[in-house]
């Protein structure tokens, strides 16, 4: 069986099983050593996939999963100090837990099946509450609260849209297969009508867990309240797996005939994240939604190359890289000027430069990183989903991309600098002297913002040929 | 075997009517029971005369869990909280009534719109369905209370779960997946519940800790 499934899950169960509270949180990063190590071998020697098969790492798998495993390793040695300065709380859930979304995020990445692709999801979904109301604050189960309220939602409507999808097989004259290959083997047999009912469901459903607008509203209490390491997974691995599952499933009603009203919708909703999300940006006084916004815009941008055929289909493969390791850096060093700071609101931190420098230092250049600056990895994907735009000829698209990443620009730095200058409050200097910048703690977010300075400069040919192979795998006859 | 599943169907449908016009927890969460346990018996109905384990399976699992475990953790989360028993609506109950019967009207009308095999084209299944994801959004948004949003989400999942009696035959597998939707209502019942706990905690009211640990 499946290895990068099993693994994580069986890591899990141990860890669950554990009773040292100090000794646990070493099965996050030992478990994700072993998962970037099977997952990039797997990357070079690609498995064959038999097209019945219901899970596998087929292209699309490799070009993406290999990213979330990297961000969860790197979490993974973050999570050590951070659950050692969090003694007071018992981790046997939380280690459990993470560990158990690693499993079904490699399930969700790998399924080739529509029913195993909505178990995975729904799995990951109820595996990430207990990660969320882990500070066990009132603030915190009000965030858990929405989370499980706009996400079960979206994530009911998937399974109806499923149905629906399941049912426009069967109205075809189709056996009842679900597996992607046999329903866009389907292709112009399955049932026009359905397929498009299941295609705004769908949407509707994997983009609530995608968070595009107007269905983000959870994004922003989830990021705010959640500790850095699970915004990060949140961001960098769920949100990636949701896009996997709407770019499988536009192959399929690609392949059905409606390809170009799904491009129209995807394009219009990722237009309309975007928008949003600059929106709030503008207006947020706070440093951790400012990161769900982000991430939001982000979304949005990849919702946008996905409408743009083969090539923005590979511009958002490159994005989602590039996206996943920036923003793990910023969740993770904004994390650590949270703890320093003891509030997350603008109106009581500033001058954290002078409490954390290491620390801020890396939020500010992981601002400059996820704005789309060169050389990070954001500013050449961006670069191409922008080339992608015009190269079909989505002049206005291409004008409002722009135009949404000048006012995400605008409202990112004017939160950043506000939090970084300034005369720290006598709270924060007294809290930044209780809390010691340590290498455990600065590492990792520094490691992936090199990681996405790499992936700019020297975009491996590895990587590039993965992502090719995706597309020629959702795109079989160009 | 049609007509005997239509009459439960249509039941299922005046008992969404019955949830939007409850003003008190305990009548709201009684009628999701009842419906829920009218849901369970479907699979039987329609498989008829061959039995199968795997459908009956499906159907007691469905019974037990929307019919009495989860209606069983609502009414303890009720008692644990301790709360007021009246709905709270945001939408008025005259106003959702109104709405929930536009929504059926506009179901059936919808359903027949959309292309059936044969074999479904005489049953309630599709406007059913329609009819009953309209009522759990109207209890979504239109309630104050968490329980009473919670039975909203179990309407929506009935809904659901409805639509999915179409495809019962030709993929059980996507049908039986259906059933963890039932795992995300518990996990929010239980959010509910140590929601509760942490409330009372701030408040350091340790007698509603002892009611909770019974």
């Amino acid at each position: 069986m499946n290895a990068l499934i099993i693994l994580p899950l069986a890591g899990a169960i141990l860890a669950a099983l554990w009773p040292d509270n100090r000794t646990r949180a070493w099965f996050l990063p030992a478990v994700g050593l072993v998962h970037v190590a099977l997952c990039f071998r797997l990357l070079a020697s690609p498995p064959v996939v038999s097209p019945e098969a219901w899970i596998g790492f087929d292209p699309l798998a490799a070009a993406v999963l290999p990213a979330v495993s990297l961000l969860f390793f790197v979490c993974g040695i973050y999570a050590v100090p951070y659950l050692r300065m969090r003694q007071e709380r018992p981790n046997r859930v939380f280690v459990a837990a993470l560990l158990a979304v690693l499993g079904l995020l490699s399930a969700g990445h790998q399924a080739r099946h529509l029913g195993i692709l909505w178990i995975a999801t729904e799995a990951v979904t109820l595996a990430a509450v207990p990660l969320l109301h882990f500070n066990n604050t009132p603030r915190a189960f009000e965030a858990t609260w929405k989370y499980l309220l706009v996400g079960g939602t979206g994530i009911a409507l998937s399974l109806l849209g499923s149905f629906c999808l399941g049912y426009s097989s069967l109205h075809g004259g189709g056996e009842g297969d679900l597996t992607f290959v046999a329903l866009a083997a389907q292709g112009a047999g399955l049932s026009r009508p359905w397929v498009l009912a299941a295609w705004v469901l769908l949407l509707v459903g994997y983009g609530t867990k995608m968070g595009l607008a107007p269905m983000h509203t959870w994004k922003p209490d989830a990021y705010g309240e959640a500790s850095g390491i699970v915004g990060a997974i949140l961001a960098g691995g769920v949100t990636s797996v949701a896009f996997t599952a709407i770019l499988r499933i536009r192959s399929v009603v690609a392949s059905a005939g409606e390809g170009v009203a799904a491009d129209r919708t995807l394009l219009a909703i990722g237009l309309f994240s975007m928008a949003a999300a600059a929106l709030f940006l503008l207006g947020t006084r706070d440093y951790k939604r400012m990161l769900a916004y982000s991430s939001i815009e982000h979304m949005g941008i990849l919702s946008i190359a996905a409408s743009l055929g083969a090539p923005g289909v590979w511009a958002a493969l490159f994005h989602v890289w590039s996206n996943s390791l920036t923003k793990g850096a910023l969740f993770m060093s904004a994390g650590n000027i949270r703890r320093a700071a003891g509030s997350p609101s603008l109106d009581d931190v500033r001058g954290m430069s002078h409490v954390v420098p290491r620390s801020a230092a890396i939020f500010v250049t992981g601002l400059f990183a996820i704005t789309a600056c060169p050389p990070f990895g954001p500013f050449f994907s961006e670069l191409k989903v922008l080339g992608a735009a015009i190269q079909t000829g989505h002049g206005l698209t291409a004008a409002g991309f722009l135009a949404c990443l000048l006012f995400a620009f605008f409202g990112l730095t004017r939160v950043v600098f506000a939090v970084v200058d300034g005369r720290p409050r006598p709270a924060a200097q007294a809290g930044g002297k209780r809390i010691r910048e340590s290498f455990g703690l600065i590492a990792p977010p520094l490691a992936l913002l090199v990681l996405s300075l790499w992936l700019g400069l020297f975009t491996p040919a590895i990587l590039q040929d993965a992502w090719t192979a995706a597309v020629a795998q959702l795109f079989p006859n160009p | 075997m049609i007509p005997a599943l239509n009459l439960l169907i249509g039941l299922a449908m005046g008992l969404n009517l019955v949830a939007l016009g409850s003003s008190r927890l305990p009548s709201l969460i009684r009628t999701v029971s009842t419906q829920g346990i009218a849901l369970g018996l479907m699979p039987i109905l329609l498989e008829g005369n061959h039995w199968d384990w795997r459908i009956f399976l499906i159907a007691m699992a469905t019974v037990a869990g929307k019919g009495f475990v989860i209606p069983g953790l609502l009414r303890r989360a009720m008692r644990a909280a301790n709360i007021e028993r009246e709905v709270e609506p945001f939408i008025g109950l005259m106003p959702s009534l109104l709405l929930g019967a536009g929504g059926t009207i506009a179901a059936v009308a919808l359903a027949s719109a959309l292309p059936l095999l044969p074999e479904h084209a005489g049953s309630l299944l599709v406007p059913g369905a329609l009819a009953s994801v309209l009522t759990g959004f109207i209890l979504l948004i239109g309630r104050a209370k968490a329980i009473s949003q919670v039975c909203g989400y179990l309407i929506l999942e009935n809904g659901i779960y409805l639509f999915g009696l179409l495809l019962i035959k030709a993929t059980p597998l996507l049908v039986e997946a259906g059933v963890l939707l039932d795992l995300t209502v518990g996990v929010f019942v239980l959010g509910i519940i140590i929601d509760r706990i942490q409330r009372a905690f701030d408040s350091l009211d340790t007698r509603k800790l002892t009611t909770l640990h019974e």
